[in-house]
């Protein structure tokens, strides 16, 4: 089983190193592929509050908006260096969701979910309104990102192929350290508190504190991803702020499956890929998203991953 | 001998129900005190008020010098007290080890290691997750879990309910080796002439009252206040 994950891990690798050629053979681009990567963090960042803490939160649109905006004001305002806008992206969102934390911590199911969309919509509404810093309804642009600089080597990744690999590398170091904190007491005792709150707490476990602790990590990733995507189109908006995207986070999650790790990637992938693809043929895509997501909810609760395993697991 | 754990005249209630109409025990340092009483009496409710799951509405309770009535669970846990829960409360989807790994380790004697040597079957079977273990294994597990807190308290409840024989004198000895490395024990259980063997003072509950109390020796001779009481006979 273990040997099995490793040898899937290492085909995964491949096959996302080589995108940029394989890619364009499907009919696809490379900044296809960016984006996939891009949501796929995000949305593996979610399912750690929601998929393993259990926390169903509506509103973390709000850390990947913040992301975006902290990565894109850093350019336009602050520096024309892309380590600095990425890292100032993933810290304003990564202390927002410290700072928003201890409002739904304590709380439980929809009324975490309800708080959780409150504080999104008000990141939102102050987005459209501050116009002469946020650029309002239009959203931020005259922002690009910048070549990336390693002593006297220069890697311009405004090529859209280089820069898929920032991405990638950004990606992978993510998805490494999230995956330790899975794999630490840490991890287990939010799938403690997942499975039974009040069973964890009379093993001393203080569980409001676990709970703050993923929404905060969760946010911090969140936000990382949106600073890629700020970067990826030069250019954010309100609507990367929206419950609309937390929704669609949520449903990326629930298509791929929320008790696996890499299920949130294959949702965002199914997601991206289709949405890019019927987009092109019909301006009523959500409607076959829709109909793909019904089906899966009441047909495979385990999303395509957990359905692929126990395939798996049938035949060995 | 001190008491490391008094309750005083506790009610309980679950929602409108009044469950506990003044509920006074006490447990003293290295002593095993058995909770008895039919089914419905209170049992579960009392070691439920004691580790702050369903808060007395009147009444304090005091463990280790604290007056914990008004603590959440997870300080009264952290205080030092280990609580076994009716009915085998493990983690399904976490493995034995990860389950072990969920309390906030305390410092003392109790660790991973000494877990095991207690439980030879939960080291060989560690990576298993918890729905797979057997009844016995989830109990041991159960067990086990609180100890790496390092608690001075231990309440458990029905330990040896559903379990097969063998299996349950396996437990008693457990119980019995807390009581040799100096833990206070509060031992609910059902079956009447296993408990009174291993304890040294009985409590018999009734409709939510103390209805009895004194040594289980005492307890055990008087086959006639046993069965009234507990309704169960010392006898095996």
């Amino acid at each position: 089983m273990m040997r099995d994950e490793r040898l899937w891990m290492a085909l995964g690798w491949i096959v996302l190193a080589l995108a940029p050629w394989w890619l364009p053979w499907l009919g696809g681009y490379s900044a296809l592929g960016t984006k996939v990567l891009v949501y796929g963090l995000g949305v593996m960042a979610l399912n750690l509050l929601l998929g393993f803490a259990g926390g169903l939160s509506f509103g973390h649109a709000a850390y990947f908006g913040l992301g975006a905006y902290g990565a894109g004001m850093t350019l336009k305002y602050l520096a024309p260096s892309t380590p600095l806008a990425l890292l100032a992206g993933t810290v304003v969102g990564g202390l927002a969701a410290t700072a928003f934390g201890p409002l739904v911590m304590r709380r439980r199911g929809i009324y975490f979910a309800m708080i959780t969309i409150a504080i999104g919509q008000l990141l939102y509404f102050v987005a459209v309104r501050w116009n002469e810093f946020t650029g309002g309804e239009d959203g931020l642009a005259g922002f690009s990102r910048q070549p990336l600089h390693f002593g006297g080597w220069v890697l311009d990744i405004r090529d859209e192929n280089k820069y898929y690999y920032v991405v990638l590398v950004c990606f992978t170091v993510a998805a490494w350290i999230m995956r330790g904190v899975l794999r630490s007491p840490l991890g287990h005792t939010w799938v403690a508190i997942r499975e039974n709150r009040r069973r964890a707490e009379f093993l001393g476990v203080r569980a409001d504190l676990y709970i703050w602790a993923a929404f905060a990590i969760s946010g911090t990733f969140m936000a990382l991803a949106g600073a890629l995507n700020a970067l990826l189109f030069n250019f954010t908006s309100p609507q990367d702020l929206h419950w609309i995207l937390s929704g669609d986070f949520v449903i990326m999650i629930v298509l791929g499956g929320m008790r696996n790790f890499w299920g949130p990637l294959l949702g965002a992938l199914i997601y991206i890929v289709a949405q890019d693809y019927l987009s092109s043929v019909t301006d009523n895509w959500m409607t076959f998203i829709g109909l793909l997501f019904m089906v899966i909810v009441l047909a495979f609760p385990r999303g395509i991953l957990g359905l692929l395993r126990r395939r798996g697991k049938a035949a060995a | 001998m001190s008491a490391v754990l008094q309750a005083r005249e506790v009610h309980a209630f679950y929602g409108k129900s009044h469950i506990l109409h003044g509920v006074s025990l006490e447990v003293n340092e290295g002593e095993i005190v058995t909770l008895l009483g039919r089914n419905g009496a209170g049992k579960t409710t009392t070691m439920r008020a004691l580790m702050g799951l369903t808060p007395p509405r009147m009444g304090s309770v005091t463990m280790l010098g604290a007056d914990t009535t008004r603590w959440p669970a997870y300080r009264i846990a952290r205080l030092g007290i280990g609580y076994v829960p009716e009915g085998r409360k493990i983690f399904p989807n976490l493995t034995v080890l990860e389950n072990l790994t969920v309390p906030p380790p305390r410092p003392g004697p109790w660790n991973l290691a000494r877990v095991f040597k207690l439980f030879p079957r939960l080291e060989e079977r560690q990576g298993q997750l918890g729905r797979q273990l057997s009844g016995g294994e989830q109990e041991m597990l159960a067990i086990a879990r609180p100890l790496l807190l390092n608690p001075r308290i231990m309440l458990l409840d029905e330990p040896s309910q559903g379990l097969a024989p063998l299996v349950v004198q396996e437990v008693m000895g457990v119980v019995k080796s807390m009581r040799e490395e100096g833990l206070s024990v509060l031992l609910v259980e059902q079956n009447v002439p296993l408990s009174l063997g291993v304890a040294d003072r009985a409590y018999v509950l009734d409709d939510g009252k103390v209805a009895y109390s004194g040594t289980a020796a005492a307890l055990a001779a008087d086959h006639e206040l046993v069965q009234k009481l507990a309704g169960a006979t010392a006898e095996s």
